[in-house]
């Protein structure tokens, strides 16, 4: 693969036919090379490969603090996870809260980015402003949002209060609360996603737009045909990983939250944490994981297919 | 696309309403968690909230340095984030050098191995990783509580590994035979020619290795026990629960400090490095 990447030049070709006449020399650099990769390989064996492939087999195991530890336990785990009344409700709330971010966050910073590429002045001003939160440790954005949601002391309240407008019950009802959290990480990623796609947008070439002027395209169909088509590689990617991130929401609902009010912010991520803290139930927590892992398995699979085919 | 004198007005309010926008949007909350340290609790609590502090406490400034054992999960922080740095970037430019340049056979399983973890969702496996940190295979040895539980599973930054091997791609072969007939073997290579040339990427890497580790949250949640050991991400959970929120609010400011000044100091780097990590 690594071959097939490289350009096509007179060096690979002598540099073939180098390898093919001295042998012990390519045995001798296939071993440097596996020398230096290894402890690279090792660690991502150890810590990435390996709990993959783990996880489907702790699904099935019993969990066991007692002597003789863990043991095989069949669907054991299935009928406890079908049995929790939170378990449905991690999932709704799990999905509701992808779906509200991609509501809210992810066409919020395709738009501030194509308004800063028309923007000539402060650019770099502009990129330090929107990416400084990025930078700030996530649970410490939490946990200052979580002050300014306070009622009704905290900022927001007060901004609505003196704008007279209606007070919101923030995370505080089962109504707002997964919104309010969606909020909290689009103000916080939007800095990085905005940057990647101010670098794409400008990659378009000029002339681009001059043409689609000259047959007479308006302002709207400028931004479909030539900005949005242009950088569509872009937006699908980030879409997708956008999509496995918020699949994976933790930080938000363990730090302001809990799961509640009643279940309505609990997400599977948090259901898993509480199966391993709470419960001392690592074979629950893993068959939760084993289902994210397969769900997003064959989503990012069908996701990659389907806009491949279309483009 | 806007010319002409009523083109030039459309400009400014359009830049005037997206400067005043991001300074509300962005730079005032944090206005705001700064001030709000310097606040008395009873001013925090009133129901009706002045713009400025009615008195400015630097002293919950230096209360939680004192009094929260700030200083410790400093400490802890900048051992487990500088570790896993040191690792990372040592490990990542050593595999990527070779994958790169010395093209070894299967080379290409590696690196498609190496890119399957890229899609992997780390968080959701994070008990069965946990299980694995607890208990090394064959050495059974016990990670939890050691700084090696998060320094470790750091390396496993696929997308780091693929910013230095696509670098590296673009450094010209020519160099390198022509290094290689001067008698520079694998180390003087990678030493002399390849990191000075890669600094800048280096510089880049180095950054997101550092900040990933200074942000997790859940990892280092599950793997330290021992809370003289929480890096500041966990403490300031644990602090918010304990603690004055006055005091709280100032450790949260402190413990954002270093990232902060970090970014203002190589934006330049970040935000180049994260334009041409994805595109090109």
């Amino acid at each position: 693969m690594a071959l097939a990447v490289a350009p096509v030049s007179p060096t690979r070709r002598s540099r073939r036919a180098e390898a093919g006449s001295t042998g012990r020399r390519s045995l001798s650099n296939n071993l440097k090379s596996y020398a230096l990769i290894l402890p690279a390989l090792l660690c991502f064996a150890l810590f990435s490969w390996y709990p993959t492939i783990k996880v489907f087999f702790l699904a099935f195991e019993k969990t066991s603090f007692s002597v003789g530890g863990n043991h095989f336990g069949g669907l054991v785990n299935y009928r406890t996870l079908m049995a929790d009344p939170q378990f449905w409700p991690a999932w709704r709330n799990t999905f509701a809260f992808t779906g509200i971010a991609l509501v809210i966050g992810f066409g919020l910073p395709f738009f501030v980015a194509v308004l800063l590429n028309e923007l000539r002045h402060m650019k770099q001003a502009f990129r330090v402003v929107i990416y400084l939160p990025v930078m700030i440790p996530p649970v410490v954005t939490d946990l200052l949002w979580k002050w300014f949601y306070t009622q009704p002391s905290g900022l927001f309240d007060q901004a609505l209060g003196a704008a007279h407008l209606p007070q919101s019950g923030w995370y505080q009802s089962s109504r707002m609360a997964l919104i309010s959290l969606v909020l909290i990480t689009t103000w916080a990623n939007m800095g990085g996603t905005v940057l990647i796609y101010l670098a794409a947008l400008q990659n378009i070439p000029g002339h681009l737009y001059e043409a689609a002027e000259l047959d007479g395209a308006n302002l709207w169909q400028r931004f479909r045909y030539v900005t949005v088509s242009q950088t569509r590689f872009v937006l699908l990617m980030l879409m997708l990983f956008q999509i496995i991130a918020t699949m994976q929401e933790f930080n938000e609902v363990n730090v302001i939250t809990g799961g509640g009010p009643g279940n309505s912010t609990i997400t599977v991520l948090y259901l898993i944490y509480k199966y391993f803290d709470q419960y001392y139930n690592y074979g629950g927590a893993c068959l939760l994981s084993a289902m994210l892992v397969v769900f997003l398995g064959i989503f990012s699979a069908a996701f990659l297919r389907l806009t491949r085919r279309h483009g | 696309m806007l010319k002409g004198r009523r083109g030039k007005r459309i400009y400014w309010t359009v830049f005037s309403v997206v400067a005043i926008v991001c300074v509300a949007v962005f730079l005032f909350p944090m206005f705001w968690a700064v001030t709000g340290a310097l606040r008395s609790t009873t001013d925090l609590d009133s129901p009706t909230v002045s713009f400025l502090p009615h008195e400015w406490l630097l002293s919950n400034y230096s209360n939680a340095w004192s009094q929260l054992d700030l200083l410790q999960y400093f400490k802890n922080t900048v051992i487990q984030a500088g570790g896993a740095w040191v690792l990372e970037i040592v490990l990542l430019t050593l595999a990527a050098f070779a994958l790169s340049k010395l093209r070894p056979r299967f080379g290409g399983v590696i690196l498609g191995g190496f890119l399957v973890s890229m899609f992997i969702p780390g968080q959701a496996i994070v008990v069965s990783t946990y299980l694995v940190a607890k208990d090394l295979p064959f050495i059974h040895t016990n990670l939890l509580d050691n700084p090696l539980a998060i320094w470790l599973p750091a390396v496993t930054s696929a997308f780091n590994l693929f910013i230095l091997k696509r670098f590296f791609d673009q450094l010209s072969d020519e160099l390198m035979e022509a290094a290689e007939i001067d008698g520079a073997g694998v180390a003087r290579k990678l030493w002399s020619i390849v990191i000075p040339m890669a600094r800048p990427v280096l510089a880049v890497v180095s950054i997101f290795a550092f900040v990933a580790v200074w942000q997790s949250y859940l990892w280092p949640l599950m793997v330290f026990t021992d809370p003289n050991k929480y890096p500041l991400s966990v403490a300031v959970t644990q602090i918010s629960y304990s603690a004055p929120l006055n005091w709280a609010l100032a450790a949260d400011v402190l413990a954002s400090i270093p990232l902060l000044v970090m970014f203002v100091l190589f934006q330049r780097n970040i935000i180049g490095g994260l334009s041409g990590a994805t595109t090109g």
